[in-house]
């Protein structure tokens, strides 16, 4: 592969993140491995489910009295929104417009950075309310399961500062597209994964 | 591998291996990794029979025997069946799709290093003296009640070689979509890289619940979490579900590449098209399937209640029906066939009745009530052993045998293969039969001994020599493999003469390269439709001769996975000292900086020019070596 081609947005094939033998691979297995991904929220889901409230006897916690839905309410528009301008940043990418693809990825990676900084509060809230980690079945299962989504959150935001960087000055060509688009698969899945941990453990744990 | 290659240094051998992305080679590095994890499971499993051999035996302690059970079942499954699998599969799958390597080079050499290190990581406990005592099923309350860090070994290591598995199922997946040789339909596709490809997309779905589960287990014992323990409102059954609905599934990831190894076999030593090739690849498709339904058969004495024992009893016994059609077809594959008793055709043919038998008594534990009565006695280590051993193990050592002249260009002695064979096969039978016998007269598993007057001293005698013939026959094997690497006779393309598919149109060993030129495949058995219409090379080419795009080594993944490596010792450890932490972030640290600079770095392969390509063709019709 010549990194140096230069494209125009008239040359600059329709799908850039598969014009290259290695670009369809990373698609194909970036898909395949948000599959596995998607077992292993499931089965974290499912463990949650089954431990919702439990604890020791006498044990004070219950969902209903922990969670508050104003700030997950903020978390989630974050986060949702956060998607929103990862798809401006490759429908850029598409045209192959480097600037605006860049800017509407920092954007996301802001973005991102204030949904898990609000997260590190309500964690941080949640244990000096005295629901800690080994608390109870309870507190492991809730802090296993929205600490894995935090902590893809986190790995994301390293993987696309890391990638800006490293792209700044040389801008856009078929060797890095594809790890664009990845990262933006990556992105859209930990917002879907949100999106069950919003309904499932927040609503559901306050309405339901 | 040239002869140049041979002369060099043992450090920059040891260098070139380290750093290899090439599939051939790691397909090698994971049948000897786990070919020395096969012998030390192995002398785990002579100790255990060496124990049982006679009533009141204290040839080891109560406490020594359930690390050795624990042990041999692990390794075994983890890191003896599953790797060298992996090894054919690395090695002959890309050949046999006319590809030049997988798809994923760099991930590949990773996942080999993860599941090497891994596995390191659980034998080092031995060194410890704090070894995983609670049974390779690991059920949580045994598991959280085992004192010491044996338990920790072995939720660390087994992390450690499980996410190189699942790194593997992923590469070899989208190699299989996305890099067949230009009209390699799927419904061409030789069924070993059919089943390679289900067993791959299982590893896929059936891994993440294990990571899953071990997490829990890790941070259960070493972070004070509470999914198991009772007392604190966890529940001790979820990990026993998730465990099964990994390890259901794995046992069928074990048994599809072994399945498609006898495929090969048959239909190569028959020299006929295998029987029914449609209704094959479907049956490996719906076995992929069904074997996610079944996992609670496993609890069917936990009280699950009637409905679900029930519905998962059924399951359980359809997935007898597509083995059926897969035996049926084996077997019809043979009818009429010219063949050859090679010594990989006798394994298959051994292991037609021998997996049949471990198939029947799967559909009699199958049935629940039948279950209560069977449960945790010495029937289930029969069975499970009649279809690892008569399934998986029989495949390895038919496969051994039939792909080494293509790895190592030398022929393993055919006389010495077939002594193999019988004293395997024969102490095998010895072995296990017998232990059905055992289990309905009711020795339960998983005893340390027994009491003299029970009527189970003589069959465990008979059982223990069976043993001893089939680690006679193992070792006859290594004086094979020795004899024959000394002696160097070297073979063409085709030693078997009857290769089917493409892999035997090329050279023993391949090129590193594997094709000159990217093959056209006409058809179910190119090669062999090729030379049936008189092209003796066996291939047709569809494309001229071209530069070809080579990935470069390294040796960041061997450096990654030693970060994880030092991270498990801090984890293990950092409750009691006080340099646990900071090891853990450490070693975390290092594999950070080692995927950060592979990531940052770019690594764009080079080309093998087409001058040089030429030179290799004209050298090997000229027939030398290249």
């Amino acid at each position: 592969m010549d990194l140096n081609k230069k494209f125009t947005p008239e040359t600059w094939p329709e799908h850039p993140e598969r014009a290259t033998l290695e670009g369809k691979n990373k698609f194909v297995g970036f898909w395949l491995f948000l599959g596995g991904e998607t077992i292993l929220f499931a089965t974290l889901f499912a463990t949650y489910m089954a431990l919702k409230n439990k604890g020791p006897s006498g044990f004070g916690f219950s969902t209903q009295e922990l969670y508050q839905l104003p700030l997950v309410f903020v978390m989630t528009l974050l986060l949702l929104t956060s998607s929103l301008t990862s798809v401006y940043a490759m429908h850029h990418m598409k045209n192959y417009n480097f600037k605006k693809m860049q800017l509407w990825l920092a954007i996301t990676a802001f973005l991102g950075l204030c949904f898990l900084g609000l997260e590190v509060y309500e964690f941080n809230h949640y244990v000096h309310e005295g629901f800690t980690f080994g608390n109870s079945a309870f507190s492991s299962s809730f802090f296993t399961l929205v600490g894995t989504h935090g902590f893809h959150v986190a790995v994301g935001l390293v993987w696309i500062t890391l990638l800006l960087f490293r792209n700044a000055k040389r801008g856009l060509n078929l060797y890095n597209a594809s790890k664009y688009y990845t990262f933006s698969l990556y992105w859209h899945f930990i917002d879907v994964v949100w999106v069950f941990i919003f309904t499932v453990v927040y609503l559901m744990g306050v309405i339901g | 591998m040239s002869s140049v290659a041979q002369k060099r240094g043992f450090g920059a051998a040891l260098w070139d291996w380290m750093t290899t992305v090439d599939h051939k080679k790691i397909g090698i590095l994971y049948l000897i990794g786990g070919g020395f994890f096969f012998v030390v499971g192995g002398i785990e499993a002579m100790i255990i029979r060496l124990q049982l051999l006679k009533p009141n035996n204290d040839l080891v302690s109560a406490g020594l025997f359930n690390d050795l059970i624990t042990m041999h079942g692990t390794t075994m499954i983890f890191l003896a069946a599953m790797p060298i699998l992996f090894g054919f599969m690395n090695y002959i799958m890309p050949l046999q799709i006319g590809a030049r390597d997988v798809a994923f080079p760099f991930i590949n050499s990773l996942g080999f290093w993860m599941f090497f290190l891994g596995g390191v990581f659980l034998n080092v406990s031995w060194f410890f003296g704090q070894v995983p005592d609670a049974g390779w099923t690991s059920y949580a309350s045994l598991s959280l009640a085992s004192t010491g860090h044996g338990i920790d070994f072995y939720a660390i290591g087994l992390q450690i070689a499980g996410g190189g598995t699942l790194m593997g199922g992923i590469n070899f997946l989208v190699t299989i979509i996305n890099m067949r040789a230009p009209g390699m339909t799927y419904m061409r596709m030789p069924l070993f890289t059919w089943t390679t490809f289900v067993a791959s997309a299982m590893i896929l779905f059936a891994f993440p619940p294990l990571t899953v589960g071990l997490f829990f287990l890790t941070f259960d014992r070493m972070f004070d979490a509470n999914f198991f323990d009772h007392q604190m409102g966890g529940n001790t059954i979820i990990w026993e579900h998730i465990f099964w609905i990994f390890g259901h599934p794995e046992v069928y990831i074990l048994i599809l590449p072994a399945f498609g190894i006898f495929s090969e076999i048959f239909s190569i030593f028959s020299r006929k098209r295998l029987f029914g090739y449609p209704a094959m690849v479907f049956a490996t498709v719906l076995i992929g399937f069904l074997g996610f339904m079944v996992w609670a058969h496993h609890m069917f004495t936990v009280g699950l209640g009637p409905t679900a024992n029930a519905i998962f009893a059924v399951a359980t016994m359809a997935i007898a029906v597509p083995t059926g059609v897969k035996i049926f077809n084996w077997l019809l594959t043979i009818w009429g066939g010219s063949i050859s008793v090679t010594t990989p055709m006798l394994y298959a043919l051994g292991f037609i009745p021998s997996f049949v038998m471990g198939g029947v008594t799967g559909v009699m534990q199958g049935a629940a009530p039948l279950d209560y009565q069977l449960h945790d006695s010495y029937f289930i280590v029969a069975h499970f052993h009649y279809v690892i051993v008569g399934g998986v193990v029989l495949a390895i050592l038919a496969g051994v045998h039939l792909y080494w002249p293509k790895m190592f260009g030398t022929m393993l002695s055919e006389t010495l293969g077939k002594i193999t064979f019988v004293f395997f096969f024969v102490g095998f039978h010895c072995t296990f039969l017998i232990q059905h016998w055992l289990g309905f007269w009711g020795m339960p598993r998983r005893v340390w001994t027994y009491m003299d007057g029970q009527g189970w001293n003589t069959a465990n005698l008979i059982s223990s020599i069976g043993a001893l013939l089939m680690a006679i026959g193992v070792i006859v094997m290594v004086i094979n493999i020795i004899m024959t690497t000394v002696k160097n006779v070297r073979v063409g393309n085709d030693p078997w003469g009857d290769g089917r598919t493409l892999e035997w149109a090329i050279p023993s060993p391949p090129p590193f390269y594997n094709f000159t030129q990217t093959p056209l495949v006409r058809g179910l058995d190119t090669v062999w439709i090729e030379k049936q219409e008189g092209n003796a090379t066996g291939l047709t080419f569809a494309e001229p001769v071209t530069d070809i795009h080579m990935p470069h080594g390294s040796i960041i993944p061997f450096f990654m996975s030693v970060g994880l490596f030092i991270a498990g010792f801090g984890a293990m450890f950092h409750q009691e000292t006080s340099w646990g932490l900071p090891l853990l972030i450490f070693g975390l640290a290092w594999t950070f900086v080692a995927m950060a600079m592979r990531s940052l770095k770019d690594d764009l392969g080079y080309h093998v020019t087409k001058e040089e390509i030429q030179r290799d063709i004209t050298n090997a019709s000229k027939g030398g070596q290249n």
